[in-house]
């Protein structure tokens, strides 16, 4: 009962009006804890989850996250964040974040941990031999096509538009054709 | 976006149909407020369930999932029948006078489809227009003649009559009315309206036809260009806007360049297919300059390492006619088509279509590699229920990245702003970001070619990538300021070039200089661009890192906050903003001014000095927009189809139930043995309720990072169906029980929650209840799997697996986007 009522609360109108959510915030916030962000080294940052593109700050202290806030010199968010926007904290400073490949062989029930040189060696082999396995230079009707077939890739509009446009390099040059990610879903 | 997230102030009616802010898009919702409270705006929503978004509207009308063409088809009857249309605007700035050949029949006098239909394809050859000798369209500037756009646009929509479009969609009369009314108003120089869509308009058979009849609303109405109207396209992801402008799809190049297919044989037969050509006089095509952004991206690909010809030579080509995109990939893996495959940054395993088969489909792999933050569906879909791993075969990586905050690089929003992100703290462990990661397999690939011997090396062993460097902890840094200056591009050679639009004038540029604006590149390969749309975005400064927060034009534009594609412009088509003669339709909401030499304001879009005749809609060959659209795959005009499954057994508009030129995976012989499904189109008693899929604020996408934030996680912690009292009564629900959620393809265990958001649909005389399901959640993070040492537990456990193994693998017909907002189910007390 405890939990659908939560829920049943969260996804009503009643809480957008309670919250504020929504409604114009005053930029008070980047003040309102001083004693956390004191001696704090302030980055800004574009919050990764919906397209709004609302500022966040970021405040760091000896290589760690002590504060997130919403960035009030932003004229699309004015400081305010949503509760996913704020919450981006817990993406840093998260004990469940992945820090270690991981490795599954074949028929494996477990990961194994795995360090990178090892991790990226033997994907590189494997997209040499199913490169070469399915690379086409001609088409069933002869026309030069240069691609390759048994590679395919989905992803992604969680990177930056740098790393965007470096991974459609790097699939392209290995001659991926089958290539997709969220904007076709 | 046509228009940017601050601007939505700017209007005085907003229509929110196929979205939900004040939920997926929170933030947003502060401008919408800011209209209500500042300038008296009137708010409508229209959807299947009273939203967040709902609750703030002065005017809420419930629709039936997959039938938004009948309701909007409905407002452009009543706009045209009452005369409503904003005349000057479209009769100079749409193609409503072209005379269209008299051949084309509409689907009220053809069986509910539209001429040349052969099979599930069109052959368009009616869809034309009437042209004179000299190649030139036939117009009819009094917009009377029978073959007329406009005339056939009447004809067309004549058909959705108030009482039809109830019927159809379930809305009450008195609700469609008056949604008409308040929308229609804005057809007028100074109103304005803005329409806010969406996943909910994409996901359907008819995605893009549901949003082409909204632009020819927004055309009819003049709102198109001006402040506080367009279209916004409101994304789910912080930079879905960027990697579509990046060409992460298998059918564009970045910066939209259709990709090449294997007819095209020479970069010159490329480019002729490629470019449109118009005989219209004053038209300036803008896509004319295609051949520019083709070279300077092969140049951005391979550099000087290959001629033009010889690096358009080595890249992928598509088979003409052949489909690469996302329901294809998983049913070719599903039949073993692939050993590879590359899960990057994505969790295809609950955001995939018939999730079942996606990760049925992961198994037939040799390899997998997954990308991401935390552990997820798909990197140990292995492992998932329902599989046995000692019979899966896949080797699977699953490689930890960087977060957001963990490295630098920039995102575009939904309104094409590229904003800066700066890096904050180190990523955990030894994660890497993303460029870093596919940089070191990159070099390691093309080491392993240049020692043996494989398949033609050339593709690969050419590539420039000088994005960074190796530092002495032996590790690839990439550097993403050196790519954001490849993506704008930069000159070759020493150059002296003809100034853009001043003939006579020229420029010299030496060679690496950055090339200032797209206007400037070449088709010789004497430039260099990896994405023509963000030309200008860094030269001698990163423009995306700016803070400036003035607001010259008081309308909110802050051209000087980070930077807009293309050429920093705010709101594109703004040219159509402003009268046959300059003068802005609405002086106290001006976008662009002409100042007596000049423009002022924002970046000018298409317009040439004031008089000169130029139509604004430059990025179409014929000049203006298009009330008849004969490039889309199913019409030249959006017509009303119900969902490939629906809780009807007839379409009411016409003799064709489905939107005849989608690909039926459900056949046999097409898909895959999990996809055939006779009960489509039979109304299955077994799944008698429609279906659609919605977000919640707490979580984002599958919930691949927000179900691991305990905060967001303990507001939203699990699988549940909303349903109407109603239903629930009937099935003996109460709110809190456990349910099961059943289609043909699958079953989720859900919590009921019984509201008063979902009323039963009266179709036809018939009800028609409809649940909703939210799509964040996954068994990676639940209480009650199976767990191994070493293996993360969420901190706080959510509950329920992916809305998706309910979906369907079915596409619209133009993009192939997954019909996820409306199909059938059962719900059953557990």
């Amino acid at each position: 009962m405890d939990v659908s009522r939560r829920g049943f609360l969260k996804i009503s109108g009643a809480v957008l009006a309670t919250t504020g959510l929504g409604v114009s915030l005053k930029p008070v916030s980047a003040y309102a804890q001083p004693l956390k962000v004191k001696y704090a080294k302030e980055t800004t940052t574009i919050c990764p989850y919906c397209s709004v593109g609302c500022s966040i700050i970021v405040s760091t202290r000896q290589g760690k996250v002590v504060n997130t806030e919403g960035d009030p010199d932003s004229p699309i968010n004015r400081g305010s964040l949503c509760s996913k926007g704020g919450s981006i904290y817990q993406m840093a400073v998260n004990e469940n974040r992945l820090g270690k490949p991981l490795y599954r062989a074949p028929f494996a029930t477990e990961w194994k941990e795995v360090d990178w040189e090892w991790a990226l060696e033997k994907i590189a082999e494997n997209v040499k031999r199913s490169r070469d396995v399915s690379f086409k230079a001609t088409n069933e009707k002869g026309e030069l096509v240069n691609r390759t077939e048994g590679i395919a890739s989905v992803g992604s509009a969680a990177m930056d538009l740098e790393e965007c446009f470096t991974y459609q390099k790097f699939l392209r040059g290995l001659g991926l054709v089958y290539i997709e990610h969220q904007a076709r879903i | 976006m046509t228009n940017h997230w601050v601007d939505f102030r700017n209007a005085d009616v907003i229509l929110i149909m196929g979205s939900n802010p004040a939920s997926n898009h929170p933030v947003s919702f502060k401008w919408i407020q800011e209209a209500i409270d500042k300038r008296g705006a009137r708010l409508l929503c229209v959807d299947p369930r009273f939203t967040q978004s709902a609750a703030k509207s002065h005017v809420y009308a419930p629709l039936r999932s997959g039938t938004d063409i009948a309701f909007l088809g409905g407002m452009i009857k009543y706009i045209l029948d009452n005369n409503l249309h904003f005349d000057e605007y479209v009769k100079n700035y749409t193609n409503a006078s072209f005379l269209v050949n008299p051949a084309l029949k509409l689907p009220g006098d053809n069986n509910g489809v539209f001429s040349g239909l052969e099979g599930s394809k069109y052959n368009k050859d009616t869809w034309s227009y009437q042209t004179g000798k000299d190649g030139v369209i036939t117009k009819d500037p009094t917009l009377q003649d029978p073959n007329c756009v406009f005339q056939l646009l009447k004809k067309h929509y004549s058909r959705y009559t108030p009482e039809l479009v109830t019927r159809i969609t379930g809305t009450p009369k008195e609700k469609l009315l008056e949604i008409y009314k308040e929308y229609a108003s804005t057809g007028k120089p100074d109103r304005a309206g803005v329409e806010l869509y969406a996943m909910g308009w994409t996901q359907h058979t008819v995605g893009v036809q549901n949003i082409r009849t909204m632009c020819i609303i927004q055309l009819l109405l003049g709102n198109m260009g001006i402040a506080g109207g367009g279209v916004a396209a409101m994304r789910g992801e912080g930079n879905v806007q960027g990697s579509t402008d990046h060409g992460l799809l298998f059918h564009i190049w970045p910066g939209y360049i259709g990709a090449p297919t294997a007819s095209m044989k020479t970069l010159k037969d490329f480019n002729e297919k490629r470019t449109p050509t118009t005989k219209e006089k004053n038209s300036l095509n803008w896509w004319k300059n295609t051949p520019k952004y083709s070279a300077s991206f092969l140049r951005s690909m391979y550099g000087m390492n290959a001629s033009l010809e010889e690096a358009y030579a080595l890249m992928p080509k598509l088979d003409d006619g052949v489909n690469y995109s996302w329901l294809q990939i998983f049913d070719q893996m599903y039949r073993g088509k692939f050993s590879g495959f590359f899960a990057w940054g994505m969790n295809p395993a609950c955001s995939g279509a018939h999730s079942n088969k996606v990760r049925a489909a992961m198994g037939k792999l040799d390899w997998m590699v997954n990308v991401n933050l935390f552990d997820n569906e798909t990197g140990s879909f292995w492992r998932g229920p329902g599989m046995d791993p000692t019979k899966i075969k896949t080797e699977v990586f699953m490689l930890p990245c960087a977060a957001s905050i963990e490295k630098e690089g920039s995102i575009a929003n939904s309104s094409r702003l590229q904003q800066w992100r700066f890096k904050a703290v180190n990523p955990p462990g030894v994660a890497l970001p993303d460029g870093d990661i596919m940089s070191e397999i990159l070099f390691k690939v093309k080491g392993l070619y240049a020692k043996q011997p494989g398949a033609f090396a050339d593709p690969l062993m050419k590539l420039t990538w000088p994005y960074g460097r190796k530092t002495v902890d032996g590790h690839f840094h990439y550097d993403p300021h050196a790519v954001a200056k490849e993506i704008n591009g930069f000159f070759l050679e020493d150059k002296k070039v003809e100034v853009p639009n001043k003939k006579g004038e020229f420029k010299e540029f030496k060679k690496g200089e950055p090339v200032p604006a797209f206007a400037w590149l070449q088709d010789d390969g004497s430039t260099s661009s990896g994405c023509w749309v963000y030309c200008g975005s860094y030269g001698a400064v990163n423009m995306a890192a700016r803070r400036g927060k003035g607001d010259p034009t008081g309308i909110g534009l802050y051209p000087e906050w980070a930077w807009s594609w293309p050429v920093n412009r705010r709101i594109i088509y703004n040219g159509a903003s402003v009268d046959l003669n300059g003068k802005p339709w609405d002086p106290k909401r001006a976008v662009i001014t002409w100042d007596g030499t000049k423009w002022v304001g924002d970046v000018p879009d298409g317009v040439g000095d004031p008089g000169s005749g130029r139509p604004p809609f430059i990025m179409k060959p014929d000049g203006v927009a298009s009330l008849f659209g004969p490039g889309l795959a199913d019409g030249p005009f959006p017509e009303h189809y119900e969902p490939l499954e629906c809780p009807v057994e007839k379409n009411m508009m016409s003799p064709q139930k489905n939107n005849p030129a989608i690909k039926r995976f459900d056949k046999a012989g097409v898909g895959s043995d999990l996809d055939v499904y006779s009960g489509v189109g039979s109304c299955d008693p077994r799944f008698p309720f429609v279906c659609s899929t919605y977000r919640v604020s707490e979580h984002w996408q599958t919930g691949v990072l927000t179900r691991w934030c305990p905060w967001l996680a303990e507001m939203q912690p699990g699988m549940f169906v909303e349903m109407s009292v109603e239903l629930a009564r009937e099935k003996g629900i109460r709110n809190g029980d456990k349910t099961i959620v059943k289609s043909p393809r699958g079953q989720v265990e859900c919590t009921a929650i019984v509201t008063h958001r979902f009323k039963p649909f009266n179709i036809d005389g018939n009800t028609i209840h409809e649940v909703g399901i939210p799509w964040h959640f996954g068994w990676i993070t639940t209480k009650d799997r199976k767990y191994s040492p070493g293996d993360k537990k969420a901190e706080v456990f959510t509950y329920g697996d992916a809305a998706n193994l309910l979906t369907s693998t079915i596409g619209d017909a133009n993009t192939m986007i997954p019909e996820s907002k409306a199909f059938m189910v059962n719900v059953i007390k557990k």
